[in-house]
């Protein structure tokens, strides 16, 4: 391993980043538009993107409350901070690259997300990695919140949600960001029972309630399954999104 | 409606800087990656079932069912995000405008 090889580790791991930051942006375009055609004003949405910063948990909060108005917010902010443990998560993973320095760390902290994480933990070593993690949060962080804006722009100048379709682009999004994580039999016999116990909640409780009661299904299968079949030896972690 | 979402965006915020304070050996392991990373599919799943159905306190099947079956389509052949969203909006606004499905 030559300096020479390091840096290009390392370019390697920066372009990754810019490439993995610049594609995931642009779902911010997606979020604004589908904030704002919900009615949130573009402040409020520029708040989520700027102060919340991770994607799944920013579409539940908006989703929710689309449907269920203010009445659902305990249950929409439940579910953004149900949605944001695994950020929590993946910081044991990043801690270590970081490094020391508070204000470091609470920065790396905010930006500790899905991509940036992914493009970390896919180098082959701690240099690298950390190029990649760095790169990825700010570009990320910029470009998330430049796409928010021009969505949620765009999103007011377009009117009605459903001439437009955007309350199925919002079941598609939450689509697409579960389809990735469906890669065993596991997670999809989980899907499968979170979206049944969904539909028969849907007309008995009040809105957002299904959602809570589908993330409890969610915690009991994983303890039972936890119980019933071996810990596997290492987690795996996808690569890019 | 700004306290919720302050709220909201504080307790995300909180439990990405939490991962950085708590000693690694407290919540790492196989059962607390299992919670996280099953409670984010079950969450998922259901917020696309009830963006899907849900109408008020009731499920409706609408323009939004065909619409997510497209996007199932497009994502099992791994098309790009925004390709799957487009599509999506596309087909219900297109059931719409041609009064296909409401």
């Amino acid at each position: 391993m030559t300096d020479e090889s390091q840096s290009a580790r390392n370019r390697r791991a920066r372009s990754q980043g810019v490439q993995v930051a610049l594609a995931v942006s642009l779902y911010g375009i997606s979020f604004g538009a589908l904030a704002v055609a919900l009615g949130f004003s573009v402040w409020q949405t520029m708040v989520l993107s700027l102060l919340m910063f991770s994607g799944a948990s920013q579409f539940a909060f908006v989703g929710i409350i689309g449907t269920g108005g203010v009445a659902a917010a305990g249950a929409a902010i439940a579910s953004a901070g149900l949605l944001g443990i695994r950020n929590g998560l993946y910081a044991l993973r990043i801690s270590p690259l970081v490094g020391p320095g508070f204000w470091k760390r609470a920065l790396a902290g905010h930006l500790t997300v899905d991509e940036s994480t992914a493009v970390a933990i896919s180098q082959t070593d701690q240099e690298s990695a950390r190029h990649g993690f760095w790169t990825t949060a700010l570009v990320l962080y910029v470009g998330w919140n430049l796409a928010t804006l021009v969505g949620a722009l765009a999103g007011d100048a377009l009117g009605d949600v459903r001439t437009w379709g955007l309350d199925a682009v919002a079941a598609a999004a939450f689509l697409g960001l579960l389809w990735p994580r469906l890669v065993s039999k596991e997670p999809i016999a989980v899907a499968v029972a979170a979206a049944a116990v969904t539909v028969v909640l849907i007309p008995v409780v009040p809105a957002g309630i299904p959602v809570l009661a589908a993330a409890a299904v969610g915690i009991v299968l994983a303890i039972y399954r936890h119980r019933v079949a071996p810990p596997e030896p290492a987690p795996t972690d996808r690569g890019d999104s | 409606m700004w306290i919720a979402l302050i709220a909201a965006g504080l307790v995300v915020w909180a439990l990405k800087n939490l991962g950085y304070l708590v000693p690694p050996k407290f919540v790492e392991g196989a059962l607390m990656t299992r919670v996280a990373g099953l409670v984010t599919v079950a969450l998922l799943a259901s917020l696309v079932v009830s963006q899907m159905l849900q109408t008020g306190m009731g499920v409706s099947l609408d323009a939004r069912v065909p619409a997510v079956g497209v996007a199932a389509i497009l994502l099992y052949f791994r098309a790009p995000f925004l390709v799957v969203l487009l599509a999506a909006g596309a087909v219900a606004a297109g059931l719409r405008f041609f009064s296909l499905m409401v």
